[in-house]
């Protein structure tokens, strides 16, 4: 089973994150960037299954050059290659272009099984797996807190508000994962070392036979039109409970009309 | 006016469907947008159940897709639909809640129509400029789509809804649904109780454990302490990984986002993590044996002690003012 595994380069949820001034992008120039930590419990999965079932792990990275720094990072895990998709164009793609770009390349790789984090510390948006399953007519089993696979068929426990559901789908599919999926491994000195050897592939848009125009922010489908900082909330009053703490809690509540 | 199209979310945890709150404050939205429409998809004899409420907060018509071919299957089967309807009816906009399947059928809508989208936005107005607020709510962007219709997911408790009482007219729309969009089939749905409590995301109210509340059994003291608030049962990540409450009510960078009237923190020290995930809450406030937990930064409120002493005596003290 050839399985590829969506990684993002992400700038570190922990630390002060912005957005360009210029471009309202995100701005990984000042940033400290990481693998969007979701998608590390999709390489986890996916280097499971290969234990259980053979194949091969594929990381596929859309992003600019110094994503390569995670790249090698997920490579580390013990994934067998990757492919980076790299092209000044892609600077400003919307979801849209994103997946047009990624469901080429995953179409490109002939890939059994797509399997990604179900979403981006930075975006929070949520659609990438369902937009590139759209474009590939293949299915979509998103959500998964479970993933079992007999031959070609997958089967995932998908989170839901109100339970959860069992969804199943033959290969070829796309998979996305939450953290409850796994326990990610990390990568051992002789992982480190190895991936310093594996193999990189750069892809530019034109090795995808995508036009610059359709992606980027010539053809980005929306427009950021300004940003803000949003103004810090004021931590407000706070008291030290001295045999009252409980009592003074509830006269706040009462006086916000919560009691 | 032109027609805005609201796509329905049903709970399904009670005995007969029911609108779940987040359609109705997009109903509320819409009628500032132009005239909204409600679209029910889902399986047979479900719209019977939500028309009326609809109505209630204005959805002049209500597009019904009723077939098993929508409920059996996962997402793509809602937007091959709501495809259809949208290139027959022209709407000036489409609005669906910011859920995980609210978000994933406005991406299949997005490719299938070539059309821009936005997800979680706290408000959209009349010329299609909706604002997020992104980077645990550090930053606010207001963007607009620029190819198509405003496509927009809007999150739970953005606004207050207000009824708004009308007579929808029902129109049935066929369901034609291709081979493709059947290809994820939903083998079994299981509700899992959650009791009286209130939905997470859509409560007004949320009381959260976290990593302070220390054990399992001490949940009971965070259930207690909702169920008289009326509010729902969160928990942070470190709760949750420690096995102390479900994961399912995680609140966080990498579980839920909610934004209710009022958050009640209990135990929990305020890591980027959690408050991700809160941060726009209204009103909140904190219990932590930790005076310089950086959950004291966001509250309104806090209350520096134990929660083992603080909460019970809260507990005790509303018993008794509610008699």
């Amino acid at each position: 089973m050839k399985i590829v595994v969506l990684v993002k380069q992400v700038p570190d949820s922990g630390a002060e994150r912005s957005l360009r001034n210029d471009d309202h992008t995100v701005d990984r120039g000042s940033a400290n960037n990481v693998i969007n930590e979701m998608d590390t419990y999709a390489i986890e999965e996916a280097l499971r299954l290969k234990q259980a079932h053979g194949g091969e792990v594929v990381i596929l990275t859309m992003g600019p050059d110094r994503a390569s720094e995670s790249i090698r990072k997920a490579l580390s895990m013990g994934p067998d290659s990757a492919v980076h998709v790299v092209d000044d164009a892609l600077h400003g793609s919307c979801a849209l272009g994103t997946s047009k770009v990624l469901a080429a390349a995953i179409g490109q790789l002939e890939a059994d099984l797509v399997i990604c984090g179900a979403e981006a510390t930075d975006g929070r948006v949520q659609v990438l797996p369902h937009m590139i399953a759209e474009r590939l007519g293949i299915a979509a089993l998103t959500g998964a807190r479970k993933l079992t696979v007999a031959g070609a068929e997958l089967t995932i426990e998908r989170q839901t508000e109100e339970g959860y559901e069992v969804v199943a789908a033959s290969t070829p599919a796309v998979v996305s994962v939450w953290d409850t999926i796994n326990e990610p491994r990390y990568p051992s000195f002789k992982g480190i070392m190895d991936a310093k050897k594996k193999q990189i592939r750069t892809l530019a848009l034109a090795d995808l036979g995508i036009a610059a125009g359709d992606v980027g922010f010539d053809g980005a489908s929306s427009v950021v039109l300004e940003h803000s900082m949003r103004p810090p909330r004021q931590g407000g009053n706070k008291v030290t409970d001295t045999g009252e703490g409980g009592v003074t809690l509830v006269e706040f509540l009462a006086s916000e009309k919560f009691v | 006016m032109a027609e805005v199209l609201v796509v329905v979310e049903a709970s399904s945890a009670g005995d007969q469907p029911t609108v779940k709150k987040v359609t109705l404050e997009l109903l509320t939205l819409a009628r500032e947008l132009g005239t909204p429409s409600a679209v029910v998809l889902g399986r047979p004899g479900v719209a019977a159940a939500l028309t009326d409420k609809l109505g209630e907060y204005g959805a002049t018509r209500v597009y019904t897709a009723e077939s098993e071919e929508i409920d059996g299957y996962l997402v793509a089967p809602k937007a091959a639909v709501l495809a259809q309807l949208v290139r027959q009816v022209q709407p000036a906009a489409v609005l669906l809640a910011a859920t995980q399947e609210g978000k994933e059928i406005a991406a299949r809508l997005a490719v299938k129509l070539d059309n821009g989208v936005l997800t979680d936005a706290v408000s959209l107005d009349a010329d299609g400029v909706a604002t997020q607020v992104v980077f645990a709510g550090s930053t606010i962007v207001k963007s607009r789509v620029t190819r198509g219709l405003p496509l927009v997911a809007v999150r739970p408790n953005s606004l207050t809804p207000t009824p708004a009482p009308t007579m929808p007219r029902v129109e049935q729309i066929a369901v034609v649904v291709d081979a493709v969009a059947k290809l994820a089939r939903v083998v079994e749905r299981k509700v899992e109780a959650q009791g009286a409590r209130p939905e997470l995301t859509e409560a007004s109210i949320v009381v959260s454990g976290g990593r302070g509340v220390a054990s399992a059994e001490n949940f009971a003291l965070v259930e207690e302490l909702a169920d008289l608030l009326g509010a729902a049962v969160g928990a942070s990540r470190a709760a949750t990984d420690s096995g102390f409450y479900p994961h399912k009510f995680q609140v966080g960078q990498t579980g839920r986002t909610v934004s209710p009237q009022l958050y009640v923190a209990l135990g929990i020290s305020g890591a980027i993590q959690h408050r991700a995930g809160m941060q726009t809450s209204k009103t909140i406030v904190a219990v932590n044996k930790d005076a310089e937990a950086p959950m004291f930064e966001l509250a309104d409120f806090g209350v520096v002690g134990d929660l083992f002493t603080v909460v019970p005596q809260a507990i005790e003290e509303i018993r008794k003012r509610q008699g």
